[in-house]
């Protein structure tokens, strides 16, 4: 389904391609530093999160009567590509970059005395012979090793795709312009020249500092546990990681519930009035004056009941849970219509008393022609820059909702049940202070790359703001 | 003036029977009275006997809508629609699972609320327009620059970090007051402060970019060209034009909000233990507790229609040419 998702965007990029003054806006936005970046920083935590989605369920090895049964766990791409630091689990707490475990453990030593101190952690650094003297030392070289290897391969990769790029112009105007003179650029000169060009600039900066930052986290992940263990053991890493998906997942399905109803709604009572325009500003008021928490919580309380009561649908628990997040998906969106659905009402009752839409009724034109063809993209800017506001409020949403307990399911990963089970960990002596700072941080990035990225589109679309 | 408020209010009546209809729905039809007594039971070992007793005690065991065994008017009024959800509107909120009455209740954790919210509310908007207004003052400089990134970086911040951040640093690290609790009286001062202070922070990005937008937005009509032209200084311009041609957007948004303190704030009171009216909510949540979530949502909804009266009126107050009629 998410999949469906990304060829309806790639589709829907291929038919504004085609279309100048739609291209104009988008330019626009390729134009700031700032809007690009987010951009970049958002790809990349939408690929974890696509990676993620890919699910399929392990073969266990087949047994005598050639039958292939397949694991219960459903495991994803990305657990294949991070099934180092998915399966190095230790006993429990462990500090980021640790060789030791956070909690003081009866050891009996070689002489057979009974010792209370901190054990060697399973993996973490478990390569080292003593810890204490070397841990330091080896964390800088991989640390080094690591940043050294990222950059490579990003510059690397940078020269490649611009070599592509440029072959690829290059084939366009062979192929256009008959005669005209080839220029004999390579990749590096399209790299020098980019360098000029201000938002290119920062692109390429950011792109090699992500691409240092992964290196170096490759690298040291490798031996040891980069952002430490929860009290179970898991890598926290991994399940920051495994949380983007969640928040991807409850911004955009929300967003895709949300959009009809305000579309069709909004729409249709601002062009009908009279009766419609009643009714649907009925439907609104009353949605919106409730506030929205509560009737979130109130709708997954009887959505729990209504799951605990029917236990029998559900084949895994994995599958339970997925339902919950659909379902909090589809309750969020459906209470979260009602701001937009306002906006674009407004904006129907503006545009059809202009010269255009009365000029296309005279004509007789059928009236849902003329909604489809002059009122709809003509409110689409307001609905993109509403989307794009939207994501990023989700997104925290999430984590709040989860916190009251009417959020995802427990099992589920995400910022919220991470931040939820770490929070009592600050009270510990000493204090755990890793995972959180790790939801923490995940989540500043992404909702600060979403609200960036909004303000970019919104700059780029607003026909109100004046541009020269 | 009169018949205009009294119309107002005449016109959230069918609002109200709205949100009613719909809490009704959702916690009786989508999940039968049966169903939320053996949530409450437990899931194991429960006797359709132990189910009706349950239902008779809270009242769930009557039809829906419209009970053909009664007689006359009861027809209508002894079914669980009139007697737990038309009763709201007489503020019989009914009682809690837990047997005690969810209006004294409510009475008695409004006060809490309240001194958490109302201090939070005006501390905040004093700071949120100052900070908008040295923003505007300072428009399209460096300084303006700093302000709406810091303002995009702490929008970005999630609300949790603030109180666990806050919590830890000020109470954990410092030992300037204690981590939650609550107490009446003077008192409270120590309790108060700490909720009051992240609560302020922690909507001080969204707020005061809003409120720049809109101080900017006004900054660019006619009549402030005017008043420069006049010889008056920046500030004056600001405070004694801008800020108060600027009051009817920020009404929209403020003035709604009033009556809603009242409902107190969900994460705040609940992280900081103070017995309020939204530590009660996420309380009822927990313990699947739907008198209380009924009740909540009711309540809030009435608060929200109050809130937009309100505002109808504050622009009566704030701007001549509004009359109601």
């Amino acid at each position: 389904m998410i999949y469906l998702l990304l060829a309806t965007v790639l589709a829907a990029a291929v038919w504004i391609r085609k279309r100048p003054h739609l291209v104009l806006p988008w330019q626009r936005v390729a134009k700031g530093s700032v809007g690009m970046v987010s951009l970049l920083l958002l790809s990349l935590f939408v690929l974890v999160g696509l990676l993620d989605t890919l699910h399929y369920r392990a073969a266990l090895p087949e047994k005598s009567n050639g039958q292939t049964v397949y694991s219960a766990e459903v495991l994803s791409v990305f657990d294949a590509l991070a099934k180092g630091i998915k399966s190095r689990t230790e006993k429990t707490y462990s500090a980021p970059l640790a060789a030791y475990l956070y909690a003081k453990e009866s050891m009996e030593t070689s002489e057979g005395k009974i010792l209370r101190d901190y054990p060697r952690l399973r993996y973490g650094g478990a390569h080292l012979v003593d810890p204490q003297r070397e841990l330091l030392g080896d964390v800088l070289k991989r640390t080094g090793i690591g940043a050294l290897e990222g950059l490579l391969i990003g510059v690397l990769l940078i020269a490649v795709s611009n070599m592509l790029f440029h072959f690829f112009v290059k084939f366009r105007t062979v192929s256009s312009s008959t005669g005209g003179k080839i220029s004999t650029d390579n990749g590096i000169s399209i790299f020098t020249g980019a360098m000029k060009n201000k938002p290119c600039k920062a692109l390429l900066i950011t792109a090699l500092l992500i691409a240092m930052l992964l290196g170096v986290t490759a690298n040291l992940a490798a031996v040891y546990h980069v952002l430490g263990t929860d009290k179970v053991g898991q890598d926290v890493l991994y399940l920051a990681l495994k949380s983007i998906r969640t928040g991807l997942v409850i911004g955009t399905v929300t967003t895709l519930v949300m959009l009809p109803f305000a579309l069709l709604l909004g729409i249709a009572a601002g062009y009908l009035r009279g009766w419609v325009d009643d009714v649907i500003q009925y439907i609104y008021t009353v949605l919106s004056s409730i506030p929205s928490v509560l009737l979130i919580a109130a709708a997954v309380l009887m959505m729990q009941v209504y799951i605990e009561m029917h236990p029998e649908w559900f084949e895994t628990s994995a599958a339970r849970a997925d339902l919950r997040l659909l379902f909090l998906c589809l309750i969020l969106g459906v209470t979260s219509w009602t701001g937009l659905c306002r906006l674009l009402r407004g904006e129907t009752l503006k545009l059809r008393e202009l010269e255009y839409i009365q000029a296309a009724q005279a004509f007789g034109v059928s009236s849902s022609r003329i909604l489809t063809r002059h009122i709809v993209p003509n409110v689409m800017h307001i609905v993109l820059i509403a989307v794009v506001m939207d994501f990023s409020s989700l997104v925290l949403a999430e984590a709040v909702l989860s916190y009251v307990g009417v959020g995802v399911d427990p099992s589920t990963m995400s910022f919220g049940t991470l931040i939820n089970s770490a929070r009592l960990e600050m009270g510990r002596e000493p204090m755990v202070w890793w995972t959180l700072a790790a939801a923490f941080g995940f989540m500043l990035v992404l909702v600060l790359a979403a609200n960036l990225f909004a303000d970019a589109v919104r700059d780029a679309f607003d026909p109100r703001l004046n541009r020269t | 003036m009169i018949a205009y408020l009294i119309r107002r209010i005449l016109y959230a009546i069918p609002i109200l029977i709205g949100v009613n209809l719909l809490t009704f729905s959702l916690f009786f039809v989508v999940n039968t009275a049966d169903d939320m007594a053996r949530m409450q039971l437990g899931m194991k070992r429960v006797t359709p006997e132990a189910i009706e007793k349950w239902k008779q005690q809270h009242g769930y065991d009557k039809p829906l809508l419209f009970n053909a065994h009664a007689e006359g008017v009861s027809k209508i009024s002894d079914t669980i629609f009139f007697q737990k959800s038309a009763r709201m509107f007489a503020f019989d909120f009914g009682s809690s699972n837990d047997g005690r009455n969810v209006a004294r209740e409510i009475q008695t954790r409004m006060m809490p609320s309240l001194a958490i919210a109302l201090p939070t509310f005006l501390i905040g908007l004093l700071i949120y327009i100052t900070f908008a207004l040295l923003m505007t003052l300072f428009r399209a400089t460096a300084l303006d620059m700093l302000g709406v990134s810091l303002c995009v970086l702490l929008m970005s911040i999630s609300g949790l970090f603030y109180i666990i951040g806050g919590q830890f640093v000020a109470s954990k690290l410092w030992h300037w007051m204690p981590i939650s609790g609550y107490a009446g009286g003077l008192d409270s001062i120590k309790f108060v402060l700490l909720p009051v202070l992240i609560g302020v922070m922690g909507s001080v990005g969204a707020s005061s970019r809003w409120y720049r937008t809109i101080f900017l937005e006004e900054i660019g009509k006619d009549y402030v060209r005017t008043a420069r032209a006049k010889g008056l200084s920046e500030l004056r311009v600001l405070f004694r034009h801008v800020l108060k041609n600027a009051m009817i957007p920020i009404l929209t948004g403020v003035v709604v909000v009033i009556p809603l303190l009242f409902m107190g704030s969900l994460l705040t009171e609940s992280f900081f233990g103070i017995p309020g009216l939204g530590s009660y909510t996420i309380d009822a949540i927990n313990a699947q507790d739907f008198g209380v979530v009924r009740a909540m949502v009711f309540l809030g909804s009435m608060l929200y229609i109050a809130g937009l009266v309100l505002t109808d009126i504050s622009y009566t107050i704030v701007d001549p040419r509004v009359r109601l009629q």
